[in-house]
């Protein structure tokens, strides 16, 4: 294969690490948490983490440990649907524009210029308020409003390509516009689709936070990450850890898919090579 | 082979080929010479279907063409291009490479069929498996000519097919070239600003400037210097006092 022979960089290592261990954790949740995520203990409510719960327990005095570790498979899940929705629609719009140009191309990408126009947060809130709070329609709006970057890397990409020689004896032979843009120009437009998708994972888990966050996203009382620092908000003062506890495991994983998609771009990039 | 009449070909406002108009017979090997930019390549590209912005009427094989080319045209014409390293695709093995024409064409293959493809290009089966990032230039180029004859066309259009590769490199490739149509009889339309390439693969030549053909010649007076045009004497001289200055 094609794929260098130089070493993939630490940072991105370690951001590969934590991403894969969260994924495992979140498949292993209910082996690996102490208590049930929705076990609630009215006696030990708001306890400090320490003891029997090593990141306290809430306002229910459900194991925050427990909760993050379900809360894990929400999230990872979130990401993984919309990166499998939108990585494959975003590439297909910008291959099929950029290869075919002319009035395609025109219609394509201003679609695509009016999605990256509005801030992806507020359109998201547009889509899950038009479609009702949930989990399924917050992957489904987070999707809607993920795809373009996509599109718009997969064309620029699609543009060089274009006119390449090898492009043309594609067409001479007789290859259709479909199987040309299939089997010839996708294939090397994915490396940046994949390094785009993994910063963008990132901002997924932000996004799905956020509408958690705002009560448009996961319903209470699944353990989404972004509802718990809703919850934890109006104990902030006193009970620091029920908000900051999911606030550490978004940052923390956000920055781990930065690390890897940062060193995936460094990696991949065919000038280093 | 091919019939042209009156061919004009622009690049959005500038017609880069005028009015051209020439005649290959079967099996017939037509060189046209010219400078860069001279529209020589546009040319070859309107023959191709690769370039769709052209008027007059163009018959190959006998078919009138139109702008689309039916789908079994790449049966009946290749084409080589001028930078082995643009002309195949980064993430193909050389087999894929060779097999892509066949599987667009709805032909059944195996892989003796692609190793005896191979075989006649002065490449081996060992080659089937590599990437053309790991092959040099003047193999790839084979690989490309390969690909082209794939399909058995009856015309092969050669875009400056020797200009990227080093001089020793060159002359292995217009052996291969040479050797090929006479094995299977097809007509070449070469593309080049080398005189000396032109004379070493062709019949007959035409010299073409700024998008017209100025002058049409045989292969004997092309290497004689029996040119009428001021502008292919020019051409023909300056090609000459470069051969002194080895």
């Amino acid at each position: 294969m094609v794929a260098p022979s130089r070493r993939f960089p630490p940072l991105a290592t370690l951001g590969a690490a934590i991403v894969v261990a969260s994924a495992l954790i979140a498949f292993a949740a209910p082996l690996l948490a102490p208590y049930a995520p929705y076990a609630q203990d009215l006696a030990h409510r708001l306890e400090p983490p320490g003891g029997a719960h090593w990141l306290g327990t809430d306002e229910l005095g459900r194991d925050i440990l427990s909760r993050l570790i379900y809360g894990a498979r929400v999230t990872l899940g979130i990401v993984a649907l919309v990166s499998v929705v939108t990585a494959p629609v975003g590439l297909l719009v910008g291959c099929v524009a950029g290869y075919f140009g002319g009035w395609v191309e025109a219609v394509l990408m201003r679609v695509t210029d009016i999605f990256l126009a509005l801030p992806r947060l507020i359109l998201a809130l547009a889509f899950v308020a038009a479609l009702g709070p949930g989990i399924e329609n917050a992957v489904l709006a987070i999707a809607i409003v993920s795809w373009p970057p996509y599109a718009r890397v997969a064309r620029a990409e699609s543009l060089t390509l274009r006119h390449a020689e090898f492009i043309d004896a594609a067409r001479l032979a007789g290859a259709s516009g479909g199987r040309i843009v299939l089997r010839h120009i996708m294939p090397l437009c994915l490396p940046s689709v994949i390094v785009r998708m993994s910063l963008d994972m990132a901002g997924v888990i932000l996004i799905a936070a956020g509408l958690g966050f705002l009560g448009l996203g996961a319903q209470p009382p699944t353990p989404e990450w972004g509802a718990m620092i809703a919850t934890g908000r109006q104990y902030m003062l006193d009970h620091w850890w029920v908000a900051a506890m999911p606030g550490i495991a978004i940052a923390v994983l956000s920055l781990a898919f930065n690390l890897l998609g940062d060193g995936l771009r460094d990696w991949l990039d065919p000038k280093q090579r | 082979m091919i019939e042209a009449r009156g061919i004009t070909a622009r690049h959005g406002d500038n017609v880069v080929v005028r009015d051209v108009s020439f005649d290959v017979a079967d099996g017939e090997s037509f060189g046209i010479v010219g400078e860069s930019g001279s529209g020589k390549s546009t040319l070859l590209r309107v023959i191709a279907g690769l370039h769709r912005d052209w008027s007059g009427e163009l018959s190959v094989a006998g078919k009138k063409q139109d702008r689309d080319r039916p789908h079994d045209f790449g049966r009946v014409v290749s084409m080589v291009f001028q930078d082995p390293y643009g002309s195949l695709h980064p993430r193909q093995t050389v087999g894929r490479a060779l097999a892509e024409p066949l599987i667009v064409q709805g032909i059944r293959y195996d892989a003796a069929r692609i190793d005896a493809a191979l075989r006649d290009v002065g490449l081996d089966a060992s080659h089937r498996a590599r990437y053309p990032h790991q092959l040099s230039g003047g193999q790839r180029q084979r690989v490309a000519i390969a690909r082209a004859l794939m399909l058995e066309p009856r015309l092969l259009l050669l875009d400056e097919p020797t200009s990227a590769l080093d001089a020793s490199v060159q002359a292995d490739i217009l052996a291969l070239l040479r050797r090929v149509r006479q094995a299977r009889g097809m007509s070449f339309v070469l593309v080049s600003h080398s005189l000396a390439i032109v004379e070493a693969l062709c019949e007959r030549a035409a010299v073409m400037q700024q998008g017209s053909f100025v002058e049409e010649v045989s292969a004997g007076d092309l290497r004689r210097g029996n040119l009428h045009n001021s502008y292919a004497r020019e051409l023909f001289a300056a090609s000459r006092g470069f051969r002194r200055a080895f």
